[in-house]
């Protein structure tokens, strides 16, 4: 029985409310162990939330806090990517990282750096000089005093890897339910009855995965909360390709207590990213930037890779990260109301997803009193690459010829977003699947095209409703004959 | 089903705009016989084919037309000239040889030609790249995406939009707004005076709508679409403006991303390719024409470079043109000049299509203009102008100069 029959006669087993990197890779566990699970998501597609503008880096887990929930799930989930990205199709980008000092302050730290990412089972640290270092990474400002290298630390893509964990949960029997806002709900000591926009559900099981919303969703549900959100904000500037060729590893700086700090790093689509700023606000859905930070961010990566002077910026973006008054992740299963928060999730949830994913299904198991059955051979779904450096679509016969210029996607691949049990919903959503505008002219010349593409598509379309309808403006002259 | 794309060519042109299409129309009337024009968009004849107004066409063609038609103009020309346009055809890989490497609907295939003139054209400066700060909703487009989503999708995006910048491509994208009917509701300049001269068949369509100097808008606002933007005045006061769109003008910038892993020396400065008064890239089987060089220039401007580029490019066929070694390299000094065009000169006094020094400024400057090579220095033009306007010194008053490098200083001075 498939979950939408389960939805419909009320015999659902998990409910996961929250569809960002972290509810996607619990839905996608649960249906791979045979559970009918159901992901719901209030915004018409997922990663709305803190999945939409992180770092873009799989970490190791060699600075986590050894023997918390977090290093084990970054561990746990690091070995789970890269046994799977090849199958799904995701890219992975072998960069390795440089932890980087710039005093004497921060190069006294190295040697317990290392010693913790020892503690934390990465074994494959090596201390460099900064003559080594300068030269792995030529470009480095000569001020480098000293470092470390992590090689597993890895470039991977944040938006096809929540979709290639959705796609496979979906296929394997999941249900998305995306503009599905839960409002309340009771659990009656058998099954809980979730109130939402979309009407109610019933399931066994409810794990929240809300995020930034998590603390919220967990009142609404209990009547209390056992962790409080407090969204940090992130903002980032993205560079054109040309400053890609500037650094081959992921530059870290020593950590501090409450941020990684400032990376600099690749992106798996060519570019080169700055960022992140650590900001405490109180806004949950506004993730604004400023043209202050911006700066200040564009003369740190400068301070860094002094040749990011004059080079062309591509995008600039801000994320919120679900921070809560503690730094582990608050995963918690409440005995005798089948429920699972998942809190607390921060810059490390895209490494830890799939670690985290593991971890709920045990504790899943533990309410339920029990496994559910495997499916017998399930199916593995494979994105098409949109990664640089790698086989892209506009190689290939039948692409339909290419639309958006600046990062080749073609007419195929647009259409294949708009399609499929997990299509674009909005323009957002197709960039996110595609990068269609996400290059460096940010839709100059591919806009009236996308558009046309998507006429009836979205529900908030590109770009307003046909002239002719207006009656100020005679009809748009046309330019295409035909 | 395309046509199928030759596998070689006596000249490729990259880019089916006015100075592609121009380029390639002269090239066939000079006796060349396979010129083919390759163009990434559905349709050729570039950014025209989407500013719905006028004026183009005048010096080219007797007649006053509006963008679309001289776009057609321009195309039907080449055609009837004998020229092969393929369109949705991306050029994605420049050689030397030259070899270009294509994709298209069938997948990729290579080019071999002769000669290749590079006319890619321009683009705006995005709202990132301006660091605008606030929310990232929907209703923010350049002044390119704005057109051709009125002129070639028929599409309205907004009813009240502001407009940041003074360029003339802003005065465009006011009269593509008043085509629809689309009122906006000021226009937002973060210098101390416009940038272009107005036209002043403007002036009148202009009325009504604010013209804010010395202000920036510090910050978009809105979640799904615009609501207002937070500009900054020249007094230093913050205030709310009412909008539902945002009209990123101007800031032009060459399209040149082919020239990022290729063989060929592109200008910081310009950030298009660095050619000599011929147009010849540092690969002298290259050529380059049109706004790539020079952000940004007229159509009409662009259409009679591309016409001029293609008389040396036959030229150089024909072994005419003298070698590209020896050169004299101008260089700038001081932060007045934003780009000097061409980058280089052959010693060589005879008549050339980049026939005049191009100059832009990157501040409001008055001054001299001196030119100095080793101890000798020689004024050569008396200037008061502003960024973003086009300046010209024609060649012939320059001094003779031997190779290696000179100097171009603008030196303050009465107006």
């Amino acid at each position: 029985m498939s979950a939408d029959q389960a939805v419909a006669n009320g015999t659902l087993d998990v409910a996961v409310i929250g569809g960002g990197v972290v509810g996607c890779a619990i839905v996608r566990r649960l249906a791979l162990a045979g559970w009918r699970a159901c992901l719901l998501e209030k915004a018409p597609d997922i990663l709305d939330g803190a999945s939409k503008g992180n770092s873009a880096i799989l970490h190791t887990g060699f600075d986590a806090p050894p023997g918390s929930l977090e290093a084990r799930c970054i561990a746990e989930g690091y070995a789970e990517f890269r046994a799977i990205h090849a199958r799904l199709g995701l890219p992975l980008i072998e960069t390795g990282a440089l932890v980087l000092a710039w005093d004497d302050a921060q190069e006294a730290r190295l040697d317990d750096l290392m010693a913790k990412a020892r503690r934390n089972g990465v074994d494959d640290v090596e201390p460099l000089s900064a003559r080594a270092l300068r030269a792995l990474e030529p470009e480095l400002a000569p001020s480098v005093k000293a470092g470390f290298r992590v090689p597993g630390e890895h470039v991977i893509d944040p938006w096809s890897t929540p979709y290639a964990y959705l796609l496979q949960a979906v296929e394997n029997g999941a249900l998305f339910l995306p503009r599905c806002a839960v409002t309340g709900g009771a659990f009656d000591g058998a099954r809980w009855t979730l109130r939402t926009s979309r009407g109610q559900i019933r399931a066994r099981l409810v794990v929240n995965a809300a995020g930034l919303h998590g603390d919220r969703v967990e009142r609404l549900l209990t009547g209390e909360s056992g962790f409080t959100i407090r969204p940090r904000k992130g903002q980032f500037v993205v560079f054109d390709k040309p400053a890609a060729g500037l650094c081959r590893h992921i530059l870290l700086p020593v950590p501090s207590e409450t941020t990684k700090g400032i990376v600099v790093c690749r992106t798996a689509y060519g570019n080169l990213l700055v960022g992140p700023t650590a900001e405490e606000q109180d806004d949950r859905e506004r993730a604004a930037v400023d043209r202050a930070t911006l700066e200040r961010l564009r003369a740190a990566g400068e301070a860094i890779l002094p040749a990011l002077a004059g080079q062309e910026v591509n995008a600039v973006y801000a994320g919120l990260r679900p921070a809560t008054e503690r730094k582990d992740y608050r995963i918690a299963a409440r005995d005798g109301l089948n429920y699972v928060a998942v809190g607390g999730i921060r810059s490390t949830g895209l490494s830890a997803a799939l670690g985290i994913a593991r971890h709920v299904l045990g504790l899943c198991e533990g309410l339920a009193g029990g496994a559910a059955t495997p499916p017998e051979r399930p199916v593995w779904p494979a994105l098409r690459n949109i990664a640089e450096g790698r086989p892209r679509d506009w190689q290939a016969p039948g692409n339909g010829g290419i639309v958006c210029h600046c990062e080749l996607v073609t007419r195929r691949e647009i259409e294949e977003a708009l399609r499929g049990p997990l299509r674009a919903q909005s323009l957002a959503g197709l960039k996110r699947r595609t990068r269609v505008t996400m290059g460096r002219c940010q839709g100059f010349y591919c806009t009236a095209e996308l558009a046309a593409i998507t006429a009836g598509r979205f529900a908030r379309p590109i770009a307003g409703a046909p002239a002719r309808d207006a009656a100020a403006g005679e009809p748009a002259e046309r330019a295409h004959a035909g | 089903m395309p046509a199928d794309l030759p596998a070689t060519a006596d000249v490729a042109i990259i880019g089916a705009g006015p100075a592609g299409l121009a380029a390639a129309v002269r090239l066939r009337e000079r006796g060349i016989g396979h010129v083919v024009v390759l163009d990434r968009e559905a349709e050729p004849g570039g950014i025209p084919r989407h500013c719905g107004h006028y004026p183009y066409g005048v010096r080219e063609y007797g007649r006053l037309m509006k963008g679309p038609a001289y776009a057609r103009r321009n195309v039907e020309a080449a055609r009837r000239a004998g020229v092969a346009i393929f369109p949705r055809t991306t050029v994605v890989r420049l050689d030397a040889g030259p070899l270009l490497t294509v994709s298209r609907d069938d997948g990729v295939s290579q080019i071999a030609a002769g000669r290749v003139l590079l006319s890619t054209g321009v683009r705006e400066a995005t709202r990132a790249q301006r660091l605008i700060g606030g929310t990232k909703p929907g209703g923010v487009l350049s002044t390119g995406a704005l057109q051709g989503l009125v002129y070639l999708e028929g599409l309205r995006p907004f009813e009240r939009p502001v407009v940041l910048g003074t360029e003339l491509v802003a005065f465009s994208a006011l009269m593509t707004c008043g085509h629809l009917g689309i009122r906006p509701v000021a226009m937002i300049e973060p210098g101390a005076a416009t940038t272009a001269r107005w036209p002043a068949g403007l002036y009148p369509r202009l009325r009504g709508i604010p013209l804010l100097l010395g202000t920036r808008i510090e910050e978009i606002v809105g979640r799904e679409r615009v609501e207002a933007v937070v500009v900054r005045g020249p007094d230093g006061a913050r205030r709310t403006i009412g909008t539902d769109g945002v009209i990123v003008s101007g800031g032009f910038r060459p399209e040149a991303t082919l020239l990022d892993a290729s063989h060929l020396v592109r200008d910081p400065r310009t950030g298009g390719p660095e050619v000599d008064q011929f147009g010849r890239c540092s690969d002298p089987a290259f050529f380059a024409a049109g706004n790539m060089l020079h952000p940004v220039e007229t159509a009409g401007w662009c259409w009679r470079e591309g016409r001029a580029v293609a008389d040396a490019i036959a030229d150089s066929l024909a072994g005419l043109l003298p070698a590209r070694d020896a050169v004299v390299r101008l260089e700038t000094s001081g932060d007045m000049l934003k780009y000097v065009l061409p980058q280089v000169l052959v010693p060589d006094r005879r008549a050339a299509p980049l026939g005049r020094l191009q100059l832009r400024l990157s501040r409001p400057a008055h001054g001299t203009l001196t030119l100095r090579q080793g101890t000798d220095a020689r004024a050569l033009a008396r200037i008061d102008s502003r960024p973003e306007r086009r300046i010209t010194v024609p060649l012939d008053r320059l001094p003779p100069l031997v190779s290696g490098q000179a100097q171009l200083a603008l030196q303050d001075g009465p107006r």
